[in-house]
């Protein structure tokens, strides 16, 4: 990005330059307009958080509201209730995430035994590549009526426990993170294995003979060199915090009443759009949400940049 | 723990054997909580369904809990499964081809160093990555403007170009020496046919992750379905599956069309037995297939 194209023949025209990028053009047409038609089209659509949308007068010819749209959600605790959630589980996530996501790294490095690193490597993938559909069949399998959990309850003499009832639904944050680390885990270790991979192993030879037992290469050695990892990888992470998981909490959460604790941003905007109340408020909380996404990631962009300019996304 | 000096050998085994200890029941945990649920989903889905109602799901299958019930209640009619099937297989196949295509196409030209305009278009294309007009006037777009609903393109399309990929493309494409496509030039081969005849054989680690990654995607799509599909012909499985977990309507469909009563469908292991079918393909390819994904994290970390 750096070097600028300076040393081309001084008179270029852009005629010339079409005409002789035509097939290059070419291939960008489809992508080009595709990317026109989904992302930037879509955008002056916006302009729905300040209108009362019905579908008779469509986008433009619906009346404007001004900011009734946000009231709405603010008065309603709607925005401080849906942000929360969103930031406060994307907080957990991260934090929880990038812990056991390096330990299992650090763990696997130091493993010699091959064959029971490959195969436990393995089984730890998997949920990474299932649905969050399938999760739910899972979740139903364990703590349903006739679940896992239930079985080994009984067994020791205990009552059911329901956690789709409206008493424990404060038991959701814990099962969401729980579920969470469950699926990303195992693949989220790699980055940090490949670091870790990636760290001169002469240090640690060279700790080793200096009579470093194995936890103190590992504190002074492997973990300040995956620090630079770690710090990027979080801010990437925090660049989409207001971004919630919207298959997880659509596909795991059943019954209204578990709202409360486990309703984000990204749900809200599908729910209320799919009840055609009032497609406003939807709009509202999209537009709210767009804009502080934009915010946290130019934030950490710029961040990024001073850390480390070669991990920065533009 | 810090200042222990002397470096004795047997200290520093006995720390080892301590971390060995510890490191290796973690992952031994980690891995059979990760491998258990699949395993009770299996055995679950060939159990009896009134052993699951009175008993519970066991963890061994015995000859008096097995049942094949589960599966003969998704195979009778097998129209919904095998229609769903039909699709998820259709949509996966063409948006994989379809996607890739266009990936690598715009990661080509815009890993060229004499595409005059290669900055300006990268922005064009990152810049929808930052900022979105949000889901509900794409949502609109879709559905009043371009007719997407019960139509199979509204599956394929929306996932087809993913920016992200793009890069990845685009970024190792970069890594390709920039003389074969000078000398190629030379030689008198035109855009399209380095791009075709050098480019892509090049790529062919790129492409084979990036295909796992979007095919692993559309086959688990159910998000497209459910925003766009109201026909139950269009339906692919994730989207059948989620129905079924859903609601009580789709067990009262198969009641229906079998003749019987709704408490004699067995759907408790009929939803297990659906599970199964739904991710069979994945289980049985992943093991083949994994070196790929773990190669796509390292190659997906590779900046453009």
């Amino acid at each position: 990005m750096k070097a600028k194209q300076k040393k081309n023949i001084p008179k270029r025209s852009f005629i010339k330059d079409v005409k002789k990028n035509r097939t290059l053009l070419l291939m960008l047409l489809v992508p080009v307009s595709m990317t026109i038609l989904f992302c930037y089209i879509p955008m002056p659509g916006v302009i729905i958080a300040f209108k009362k949308y019905n579908y008779m007068d469509g986008i433009f010819g619906s009346p404007w509201v001004g900011l009734e749209n946000f009231q709405y959600l603010l008065i309603s605790k709607k925005l401080w209730q849906l942000t929360r959630n969103t930031l406060l589980y994307n907080i957990v996530f991260i934090f929880f995430g990038t812990v056991t996501e390096v330990a299992f790294a650090i763990i696997l490095n130091e493993m010699m035994h091959l064959k029971f690193k490959k195969i436990a490597q393995s089984f730890m993938f998997l949920p990474h590549f299932i649905s969050w559909v399938v999760v739910a069949t899972i979740m139903l399998n364990i703590f349903g009526d006739h679940g896992v959990l239930n079985q080994i309850m009984n067994s020791l003499g205990l009552e059911n426990y329901n956690i789709y009832a409206y008493e424990n639904a404060k038991s959701w944050p814990i099962v969401m993170v729980a579920l969470k680390i469950w699926k990303s885990t195992g693949y989220g270790s790699v980055v940090y294995l490949a670091a870790i991979v990636g760290i001169n192993p002469e240090i640690n030879e060279a700790a080793k003979i200096d009579g470093a037992n194995i936890w103190q290469r590992i504190w002074n050695i492997t973990i300040p060199c995956l620090k630079p990892t770690i710090i990027i990888m979080t801010l990437l992470a925090v660049g989409g915090i207001f971004r919630g998981d919207f298959g997880m909490f659509y596909q795991l959460v059943k019954g209204q009443h578990l709202l409360e604790t486990s309703d984000v941003l990204d749900t809200y905007i599908y729910r209320v759009m799919m009840s055609s109340s009032n497609m406003g408020w939807s709009a509202a909380a999209g537009l709210y949400q767009s804009v502080l996404c934009f915010i946290t990631i130019n934030t950490v962009n710029f961040i990024v940049k001073k850390v480390d300019p070669d991990y920065s996304l533009y | 723990m810090n200042n222990k000096k002397a470096g004795s050998k047997i200290k520093s085994s006995w720390d080892t054997k301590l971390f060995n200890i510890i490191g290796y029941t973690l992952v031994a945990f980690f891995s059979l909580s990760c491998i258990i649920p699949f395993y009770l989903v299996l055995t679950g889905s060939f159990t009896d369904e009134k052993w699951i109602l009175t008993k519970g799901y066991s963890f061994w299958l015995t000859r008096e809990s097995f049942s094949l019930e589960g599966y003969k209640t998704v195979f009778r009619t097998p129209q919904t499964i095998l229609s769903a099937y039909g699709v998820t297989v259709f949509v996966t196949v063409v948006g994989t081809v379809l996607a890739i295509l266009l990936v690598t196409m715009t990661g080509y030209v815009l890993s060229r160093q004499d595409f005059p305009w290669k900055n300006g278009f990268s922005f064009f294309f990152f810049f929808t990555t930052l900022f979105s007009g949000g889901l509900v006037p794409w949502y609109l777009l879709c559905t009043q403007y371009l007719h997407f609903k019960n139509h199979l393109f509204a599956l394929i399309i929306p996932g087809a170009f993913s920016v992200w990929n793009m890069i990845v493309a685009k970024s190792f494409m970069k890594g390709i020496p920039n003389e074969l496509v000078e000398s190629a030039k030379i030689d008198g081969a035109g855009d399209f046919l380095i791009y075709y005849r050098i480019m892509m054989p090049l790529s062919k680690p790129m492409i084979a992750t990036l295909s796992l990654f979007t095919a692993l995607g559309y086959w688990n799509d159910w998000y497209n379905c459910m925003l766009f599909i109201s026909d139950d012909r269009l339906y692919n499985l994730q989207y059948t599956l989620q129905n079924l977990l859903k609601s009580a309507e789709f067990i009262t469909k198969i009641a229906y069309e079998q003749g019987r009563s709704v408490a004699s469908v067995p759907s408790e292991s009929m939803k297990l037995a659906m599970t199964v079918v739904a991710i069979g393909p994945i289980i049985m390819l992943y093991p083949f297939l994994q070196k790929y994904f773990v190669k796509g994290m390292t190659i997906g970390s590779v900046k453009g």
